[in-house]
């Protein structure tokens, strides 16, 4: 098992969070801390990619319902891309996937984003 | 393979503990032939239920305790969180409206969806103080 880990990278203009590990109710904290810093800094086209995540819970998810609105208001949004089918299937049971673009690649949110705009 | 067997546990009231419940439970259900897929839905529904546990029944107070049991009988596993906190009542909840909740900045109430969604059976009971939630998954 993975240590819970953030990386933040900026690809083209687009900041991407790279999660890592287990996503509970203990790790939640710290992707929050990561969103409020970029919507803060007004870095709103962002891409979370969970390629690396082995697992989520709800705390996780609760992250992402109380930012995005922020993320939406300032002309952005939170993209989600690259889940294992576990991770992608609580995203699922939540009814995530009607409200969020969630992708199988991160190049596809990239792609979503430079359409959109 | 063992038929019958019980495990159990104490466990502080802290999220730090919540690796270690997850671990907890994906050993035994594994060891009593459990497949992967449902041994995912088990260790989720027991987080969201120990996270129910740490967050409002004890209020983060990491000098309190509950406990954990796993009860093995057959095809069957019953799962039962015993705590001395606030009492819940997960009847109260219905699936969250996510895109309410998202206008209005809320999050929270998706625990108990998922764990009854991810179990067979569910069951709370809360009297003179204790509250139990029992939980059952039968093995495919």
């Amino acid at each position: 098992m993975k240590t819970f880990k953030i990386e933040h990278r900026n690809s083209d203009g687009f900041e991407i969070i790279d999660l890592y590990g287990e996503l509970d109710a203990h790790t939640a904290s710290q992707l929050e801390e990561s969103l409020k810093n970029l919507i803060s800094d007004q870095k709103s086209n962002i891409i979370v990619n969970f390629r690396e995540l082995d697992y989520i819970a709800s705390a996780g998810l609760g992250v992402f319902m109380a930012y995005i609105e922020d993320v939406r208001t300032i002309g952005g949004d939170i993209k989600l891309s690259n889940m294992n089918d576990k991770v992608y299937n609580v995203f699922d049971l939540l009814g995530f996937p009607t409200l969020y673009d969630i992708f199988d690649d991160e190049k596809q949110a990239i792609k979503k984003f430079l359409s959109d705009s | 393979m063992n038929n019958t067997a019980t495990y159990h546990k104490a466990i502080k009231a802290a999220t730090s503990k919540l690796t270690d419940i997850r671990k907890f439970v994906a050993k035994h259900a594994r060891e009593h032939g459990f497949n992967e897929k449902q041994i995912s839905d088990i260790q989720l529904a027991v987080d969201e239920a120990c996270t129910n546990i740490i967050k409002h029944a004890y209020q983060f107070d990491q000098t309190k305790n509950f406990r954990i049991e796993l009860e093995f009988d057959g095809d069957q596993l019953s799962i039962t969180l015993t705590d001395h906190g606030s009492g819940f009542d997960p009847n109260r909840y219905q699936r969250p409206d996510l895109k309410k909740q998202i206008e209005k900045k809320k999050r929270g109430g998706m625990g108990i969806f998922l764990i009854k969604n991810l179990m067979d059976d569910v069951s709370y009971s809360s009297n003179n103080n204790t509250n139990v939630l029992r939980m059952s998954k039968i093995r495919s």
